[in-house]
């Protein structure tokens, strides 16, 4: 059994309005030192795979296909053996 | 000529679609998205507004996955005309049949008002009897409707007259002010307001009917 862990976050230079009330919500509790939030989007997948290299190669395929947009989207994950 | 909508989990803008099409004087059948093929005699599908598992993940994501879209899919692919509206628009992205992406408003506020729009182009299936440029108002009522298109793509969609409709005060942050788009071919478009919800005047307006009208009218020239 495999662990992976995907990270999914929009691309550089495209705007995140969420993160951006974020920002402006911790500035309005008066941590002027915050000068930048990202917002990301974490999943955790239980893989039953072969091997190592079976699990990424399926986790590739699953962020390509559905977790991420590559429009708007960048992704990295990580697996692990349990 | 026969229109088909599309009703996925979450769907709550088909029975508005399906009653402008026959308040229009067409057949109009809903098929479930679990099915895995179209009628053979559908001319028109529509891929209704509403919230497609709960849009889950990202609006329309899952909705792409749905067994039906591989033949809705294919059905565009053969030069079937398909049309998504508002949560429709959201999943023809995500199918790659329409290039973009649609994310959160910029407002971070789901928007829900009458918007004055331009009609960028009135030579297409879903435009042709709309006047170029005529200033029309239909509905929106979208939280995720700011679509971002790359200047690389929004030159392809500027050259090849892909841009259907614009707003006339952006009320999303939409890139380059797009409400509208359709595909290279034309016969898939993707509208993020609500044509099915401006077909007469007890709702407001029917600056939407056009859009129908338009699909028929395009449909009775091929035949």
């Amino acid at each position: 059994m495999y662990t992976g862990k995907v990270t999914v976050q929009y691309r550089k230079g495209i705007l995140d309005p969420q993160a951006q009330a974020v920002h402006s919500a911790v500035k309005s509790l008066g941590y002027n030192s915050v000068k930048d939030v990202e917002q990301r989007k974490e999943f955790c997948l239980k893989l039953d795979c072969e091997n190592k290299e079976q699990a990424k190669n399926q986790l590739e395929e699953i962020c390509q296909k559905l977790l991420a947009n590559p429009a708007i989207e960048d992704y990295q994950f990580t697996v692990e053996e349990e | 000529m026969k229109f088909a909508v599309i009703v996925f989990p979450g769907s709550n803008c088909d029975k508005d679609a399906q009653y402008a099409v026959e308040s229009l004087g067409h057949n109009c059948r809903l098929l479930w998205h679990k099915d895995t093929s179209l009628p053979k005699d559908v001319d028109c599908i529509i891929l209704p507004g509403g919230f497609s598992y709960g849009d889950y993940l990202r609006s329309g994501a899952i909705a792409r996955f749905s067994p039906i879209m591989e033949a809705v899919i294919k059905f565009a692919e053969r030069g079937g005309l398909v049309i998504g509206i508002c949560n429709g628009f959201q999943i023809l992205l995500e199918s790659g049949l329409l290039p973009g992406a649609l994310m959160k408003n910029n407002s971070t506020k789901f928007i829900c008002k009458r918007q004055k729009l331009n009609v960028a182009n009135n030579s297409t299936a879903f435009t042709n009897k709309y006047k170029r440029n005529e200033e029309i108002t239909l509905p929106i009522a979208h939280g995720d409707g700011n679509y971002y298109v790359s200047k690389d793509e929004y030159k392809k969609l500027k050259e090849n007259n892909q841009i259907l409709f614009t707003y006339s005060d952006n009320p999303n942050g939409s890139s380059f002010d797009i409400a509208g788009i359709c595909n290279d071919k034309g016969n898939v478009a993707g509208m993020m307001p609500h044509p099915e919800r401006a077909i007469e005047e007890i709702l407001g307006g029917k600056d939407g009917a056009k859009v129908f009208t338009s699909i028929v009218k395009n449909f009775q020239g091929r035949v």
